[in-house]
């Protein structure tokens, strides 16, 4: 019977290339533990660039949003197409020049950015903190998604405020629980927590804050703090 | 508590008690703390089905100056919490504490840094309702064990008595990780 | 009840300053009074004779007029409202955090309390999303999408109900509470019968739905739809066209398009400017595309507006639901994919719910791989490829987009709502600024904000 196990990734089929984001060991890993749990390997790796042609009118608004900015490829990182969800993986310098680009053109016309969404990838070295901004173009009935990233040093990311008015409390729930700094915009100041909190909490350094729970005799530990196997 | 505890303890006191006690909940009127889902249980309880006003208790007070009944109705924040013991605190006496859903008597499932884990780390609670939510007759049903609960206060000097009595059977009772449930 | 008790030999106490009572004092902020009722004549007289520049006004969290625990804090002028600004946070509940220590169909018990009085649309984004993960988006049972559109209709309908009783009472109008929440409960029965509860029952999960239709629910709902049709009008004919309602809710609250679309606000804030946008007909998803109804669209772009829309959609709501009932075939509610798919149906034995005594005969008799499947997948649960995915329904408040990151893993790595009523709340000040404190609770109130889903 092998020690290691390798666990193969579960990507889908047709992406072209992968980007590892971590290595998970099992838990007991190193402790000694006969169990097999130890020697599990996980490589937890996130859909990479696709290449061209991306499909349906996606190769159109590449192309648009290419000959609208100056440089395309210092601003657009990569451009991954997933599950038929497009996403555009920007650089945070050109991110406001993109979200206007995007929000303006005619036949673009994103004129709603629905929202933020953080993530954390704590082990993505220089670029942990992830923002997503998901864009709904009305006029032509379309999604897509701007990624921006920024490393746990420096946590600043350009406010979209100017652009789209509507991310106002987004930014603020996003710096409220990752920490992410949103410059250029009027009060950045924590929503959801109280304002003299401590910390971000949805980072993944951040405990989930449980206490354990006791029933006759017995004790069971806060979710965050059980034994997992994956 | 004023005249009762000037009057000898004997069959005087224990007509006024059940006077009392008959009086207090038969109007019992709540303050809104609805907070969450179980708010909207308690809005169906007070609503036509599901009748509060047969007990009197319809009046959902606005201010809790004119409550006597607080139904924490739904998952308490670590922002909420001072809030929850203002308005416990603006409430006169005698009050009473209804922890209405899971969340509210312990946290429920969300074991977690945001809700406090049972409102009665911030007021002292008198009925626990478990649920989540609890349907509204399950909140009628722990209104009425309170109703039950009021209208056997002891006054005066008989409520010292009992408050002591309480307070030595809670000293001598088997700790909760002592209990074994049916293991020997 | 806290018993004042004089113990003998306890020295007796002077209560303390009691900390509520009426009273000014000064903090580097201004001063700061407390009003205890019957009192307003020496508040205005304290204040002018300070010449305080403004008065803020603090509404809420625990207001009977906001709808849950939302913080209003109004500058006034008189009866003016000069500045509006909103807290929120007073339900923050950390169920994003804790979806990442959970499996994935754990996670709908989680979702489902987000928005509370739309549980099956919580659910319903959650599942599609992760059914986008997981690929199978084709693969879910016909029957599973038409139920799941099904409930999510008699959803909508609950919650236009609340949203109309809450207003009503909110602004006086206290028969619309007991109508709309009778209604209400004629919903809650079919809620009760089809998933087992009331409301926040885990019933739509990845794959499907947990469990099939019972027997008879296809008849109780057809009851139900013909009681319903009848009895809205009973809210309906009691405040469209009455004059009291129409001067307290036409002109106030007013967000025109350009406004809208700036804020990003969906839902009936954004019909009500004249704009048709509803996801339902826009992207369609579970089978939307196959139903007949109409959206209804005000120009308005005030309270009434938003309100006739509301009731306009109790009634389209009603005729999807109908179509749903012709539309369902026999046929499985759960994926075919037996590493994915929910193992058991639930049925009633004598000892309660519990799983049907088909389902325990073959996995203890029949199926060592059927075991195995279900102790895997209740215990550990199933892998969702590495990716992220962002779905949007068409919730009764806006459009309500999960965005779902997963690691590969057996746990969520990252989910987050995009909730109607946190953007859509982002819009109290443009609507409230300006106007008077009263049309502060209609504005809020046309709003429809459920803090659970605001705060999460």
């Amino acid at each position: 019977m092998s020690e290691s196990t390798e666990q193969t990734e579960v990507v889908p089929a047709g992406v072209a290339a992968l980007e590892v984001v971590d290595v998970r060991q099992g838990m007991f890993h190193g402790s000694g533990d006969t169990s097999g749990y130890g020697g599990l390997v996980r490589t937890v790796a996130m859909p990479g660039a696709t290449p061209r042609p991306y499909g349906g009118w996606y190769d159109e608004a590449a192309d648009t949003l290419t000959s609208l900015l100056p440089d395309y490829d210092a601003a657009v990182e990569k451009v991954v197409v997933e599950h038929g969800d497009l996403t555009f993986h920007v650089r945070r310098e050109h991110l406001v020049d993109v979200a206007r680009a995007l929000r303006d053109d005619p036949t673009l016309r994103f004129e709603m950015c629905v929202g933020v969404s953080g993530v954390h990838y704590p082990h993505d070295s220089g670029r942990e903190l992830h923002a997503i901004y998901p864009l709904l173009s009305v006029t032509h009935n379309r999604r897509l998604r701007l990624e921006v990233s920024c490393p746990d040093g420096d946590p600043t990311i350009p406010s979209l405020m100017g652009v789209y008015p509507s991310v106002d409390w987004h930014e603020r729930e996003t710096f409220d629980f990752f920490g992410i700094v949103f410059t250029g915009r009027p009060d950045l100041t924590r929503i959801q927590m109280p304002d003299d909190w401590p910390g971000h909490p949805q980072r993944k350094d951040y405990p989930l804050g449980g206490i354990p729970v006791e029933y006759k005799g017995a004790e069971i530990p806060p979710p965050d703090t059980r034994r997992s196997y994956s | 508590m004023g005249i009762e505890e000037k009057l000898p303890s004997g069959f005087l006191l224990t007509t006024v008690e059940q006077f009392a006690g008959y009086a207090r909940k038969g109007s019992l009127w709540p303050a809104t703390f609805g907070l969450a889902c179980c708010a909207i249980e308690m809005m169906a309880a007070g609503g036509a089905r599901y009748d509060l006003a047969r007990f009197g208790m319809e009046v959902f007070r606005a201010s809790p100056r004119q409550a006597d009944l607080m139904i924490v109705a739904g998952r308490v924040s670590q922002k909420m919490a001072p809030v929850l013991r203002q308005i416990y605190d603006q409430m006169p006496e005698p009050k009473w504490v209804i922890a209405m859903g899971v969340c509210a008597s312990s946290g429920g499932m969300f074991n977690n840094y945001a809700i406090v884990q049972g409102v009665d780390h911030v007021v002292p609670v008198d009925i626990y309702l478990p649920g989540c939510p609890p349907r509204p007759e399950m909140l009628i049903d722990a209104i009425l064990k309170l109703h039950a609960k009021i209208s056997d206060t002891k006054l005066g000097k008989n409520r010292e008595a009992e408050v002591r009595e309480l307070e030595a059977a809670a000293l001598t009772a088997p700790a909760t990780h002592e209990m074994r449930g049916l293991l020997p | 009840m806290s018993t004042n008790v004089e113990f003998e030999g306890a020295a007796s106490e002077q209560p303390g300053p009691d900390p509520y009572a009426a009273g000014e004092r000064r903090t580097t902020e201004g001063r700061v009074y407390t009003v205890t009722g019957q009192d307003w004549d020496d508040v205005v007289s304290g204040v002018s004779a300070n010449r305080d520049e403004r008065v803020v006004v603090n509404m809420g969290p625990q207001h009977p007029s906001t709808h849950g625990v939302l913080r209003l804090i109004l500058e006034l002028d008189g009866e003016t409202v000069t500045e509006a600004r909103v807290g929120i946070g007073y339900l923050h509940t950390g169920i994003e955090k804790n979806m990442e220590f959970r499996t994935w169909t754990q996670g709908v018990t989680f979702v489902t309390r987000m928005d509370y009085l739309t549980p099956f649309f919580n659910e319903t984004a959650y599942c599609l999303a992760v059914e986008k993960l997981l690929g199978i988006t084709d693969q879910i049972p016909e029957r599973a999408s038409v139920i799941r559109v099904m409930m999510m209709e008699l959803n909508r309908m609950s919650s236009h109900l609340v949203a109309l009783a809450t207003g009503g009472m909110e602004l006086g109008a206290l028969t619309a509470m007991i109508f709309g929440f009778r209604e209400r409960e004629t919903i809650l029965d079919l809620f009760e019968l089809i998933s087992g509860l009331r409301m926040n029952s885990a019933y739509v999960r990845p794959g499907g739905v947990a469990q099939d239709l019972p027997p008879g629910a296809v008849d109780a709902v057809a009851d139900a739809v013909v009681l319903l049709r009848k009895n809205y009008q009973d809210t309906a004919s009691l405040l469209v066209d009455n004059g009291i309602w129409m001067a307290r809710t036409q002109d106030v609250g007013y967000l025109d398009l350009s406004g809208c679309m700036a804020l990003g606000i969906t839902g009936p804030m954004l019909r009500a400017t004249g704009l048709p946008w509803d996801l339902r007909k826009s992207q369609p998803y579970c089978g939307y595309e196959n139903y007949e109804f109409d959206v209804p669209v005000r120009d308005t772009c005030d309270a009434y507006g938003r309100f006739l829309i509301r009731i306009a959609e109790l009634g389209e709501s009603l005729k999807i639901v109908e179509q749903c009932l012709d539309k369902l075939r026999p046929g499985p509610v759960m994926v075919e994919d037996r590493k994915i798919g929910w193992p058991a149906q639930l049925a009633l034995g004598g000892d309660g719910l519990g799983n049907s005594l088909d389902h325990i005969r073959h996995i203890m008799g029949e199926s060592m791989e059927a075991l195995i499947h279900h102790f895997k997948l209740v215990t550990e649960g199933f892998s969702v490829p590495a990716g992220q995915a962002y779905v949007a329904v068409e919730s009764p408040r806006g459009e309500l987009g999960c965005h779902v990151v997963s690691d590969g893993g057996t746990r969520p790595y990252r989910v987050h709502f995009r909730d109607p009523s946190f953007t859509n709340l982002q819009s109290t000040a443009a609507v409230c600024e300006g106007g008077q404190v009263a049309d502060v609770i209609a504005a809020v109130a046309s709003i429809d904000p459920v803090m659970g889903g605001v705060d999460r």
